[in-house]
């Protein structure tokens, strides 16, 4: 991707993610039930959502890899997954914020979307240590991606199992978008577009990074030869150019 | 009610530290990344060093033909 | 052709554990020690109902690690996988084959951690019913296990770090069979005698296995690629 697209996709987010936080404070009702601290709601929820789409995207890039064999799409999976674990962080922190404001306890169990969420970034945590711990490089793209796909199928499953374990069924205010009233609905859905576009920056970011270190690095071996390069054992999948 | 909703509830900290922590985690990715761009940037110093030399034994074997 | 391969790499599966049993004592040696481990931990002489299902399972459930990490590691060390992929015959039929012994020595685990179980810690004792419903409840776990045990057997066998791997992927996949086994048991083991079994989780149970099974059939070609 080239300089000024991802410069135009750097505005477009600070615009919408802005506009979006701006809404949910100032024009969104309060809730009734849970006042100003359904604020959250609008940071935790977008960010839960396209973290969870970036795992199931990272396995839908996997499955590529393993399709057409081809380094791209095991190095998009690669970054699809990690900057879905970067947000899974700050989901994780706003979740047991969220629960201690609301529910006066940092974690609650019978939160079924927090424990589902909870497992599925354990289960992702494990994806760096076993790229790092194959040391040939085809094979760990290749078992990398079973993994992706494997964990990829697991995002939906875990949620129905987590989701029926909890018979006490918080009382739910929003449930999906669609039972929200018109302004809160809306700063939702611009919020929620802001993470979206967030999640496809940083993508981007990560993904010129990794291509320029692949560059830099053929043109060292162009001009140093081989032994100019020390090969450094790495989880990050490397393209050769 | 008015009143209510204008005033900041008692415990809206927390909703400022649900952001805070959105907004520290954006701050320690960029920061990873400055790092990243630093390692960067010395591997292109380094490639315009190898290039200056290679060119160098050519330049003067140049300088010598011409001579 | 692939039926022959299975029953044919099965058998060689179950012969060497005749021979020299290895995984299945361990496994069922360590199943009663962590039986043990939950009288004190809990300080209970007894257990029942939901509790009683969650130790069961989890004792089940980390003896299963033990078998899953050593499921591969005679074929690694021995070259049994160059063999096999000399051979023409479906690498599937491999998946097959290590399941259906992964499930074998599952249930020749439980054929003594069950007992051990009941007779140790389980206060209401097991009646026929009640034994009748852990049967159907336990199968249905071994199979999810069998296959996702399998599937992270081999993609752990090629690492480094195999022994921290299994756990760490092995654990949170499996986490669906625990919530599943768990609750659809916690009924049978109620102390007011065994209720009926739970439809809901049985269907979560045939689902994840189900899920499983197809994820399993579609990558596995891929871990044994040389």
């Amino acid at each position: 991707m080239h300089g000024s697209r991802l410069r135009s996709l750097s505005a477009a987010t600070v615009v919408t993610l802005i506009t979006g936080f701006s809404l949910a404070a100032f024009v969104a009702p309060m809730d009734a039930d849970q006042g100003f601290m359904q604020k959250i709601f609008y940071l935790h929820v977008p960010m839960a959502i396209v973290a969870l789409c970036g795992f199931v995207f990272g396995g839908i890039c996997a499955v590529m890899h393993l399709r057409t064999n081809e380094a791209k799409w095991d190095l998009r999976a690669y970054v699809a997954i990690h900057v879905s674990v970067i947000l899974g962080v700050g989901v994780l922190l706003t979740g047991a914020i969220w629960a201690k404001a609301s529910w006066g306890h940092w974690w609650v169990w019978d939160e079924p979307t927090l424990v589902s969420f909870l497992i599925i970034f354990l289960l992702y945590a494990t994806y760096t240590p076993l790229r790092f711990s194959i040391e040939d490089r085809e094979k760990q793209a290749r078992y990398a991606s079973v993994f992706a796909i494997t964990a990829g199928a697991f995002v939906p499953l875990n949620f129905v199992a987590v989701r029926a374990a909890t018979s006490l069924v918080h009382p739910r205010t929003f449930d999906s978008a669609g039972n929200l009233p018109g302004a809160m609905r809306t700063a939702f859905l611009v919020c929620f577009l802001g993470m979206a576009l967030l999640y496809v920056l940083l993508w981007q970011y990560e993904m010129a990074h990794k291509n320029t270190v692949a560059q830099l690095r053929s043109l060292k071996r162009k001009l140093a030869g081989d032994d100019g390069l020390r090969s450094r054992r790495s989880a990050a999948p490397e393209l050769q150019v | 009610m008015i009143l209510a909703s204008n005033a900041l509830p008692d415990n809206a900290g927390y909703v400022a530290a649900a952001y805070l922590v959105f907004l520290a985690l954006l701050v320690i990715y960029v920061g990873i990344m400055a790092y990243k761009l630093g390692r960067v940037e010395r591997d292109v110093v380094e490639l315009n060093r190898l290039a200056d030399e290679d060119r160098a034994p050519a330049v003067a074997e140049e300088e010598a033909t011409h001579a | 052709m692939m039926r022959r391969a299975v029953s044919a790499l099965l058998r060689k599966e179950l012969r060497l554990e005749l021979r020299t049993p290895q995984v299945i004592p361990a496994m069922a040696l360590f199943s009663i020690t962590t039986l043990i481990v939950f009288h004190f931990s809990l300080q209970a002489n007894s257990v029942e109902g939901a509790l009683a299902a969650g130790v069961l399972t989890v004792t089940l459930l980390f003896s299963s690690i033990l078998g899953i990490n050593r499921l591969f590691v005679a074929d690694h060390e021995e070259g049994g996988f160059d063999g096999f992929l000399l051979a023409p015959v479906d690498r599937t039929a491999m998946l097959v084959a290590k399941a259906l012994a992964l499930g074998a020595f599952l249930v020749v685990l439980e054929l003594v951690a069950v007992p051990a179980f009941g007779l140790m810690l389980l206060e209401p004792s097991l009646t026929g019913a009640a034994l009748g419903q852990t049967v159907v409840v336990l199968l249905l776990a071994d199979v999810g296990i069998a296959v996702v045990g399998t599937l992270v057997g081999a993609l752990a066998i090629q690492t480094r770090a195999r022994d921290l791997i299994v756990p760490l992927i092995a654990l949170p996949l499996l986490l669906p069979v625990v919530i599943g086994t768990a609750k659809a048991l916690a009924p049978t083991f109620a102390a007011a005698g065994a209720g009926a079994l739970p439809g809901r989780w049985l269907a979560i149970l045939g689902l994840y296995d189900l899920v499983f099974g197809l994820l399993a059939y579609a990558v596995f070609d891929f871990l044994l690629e040389d």
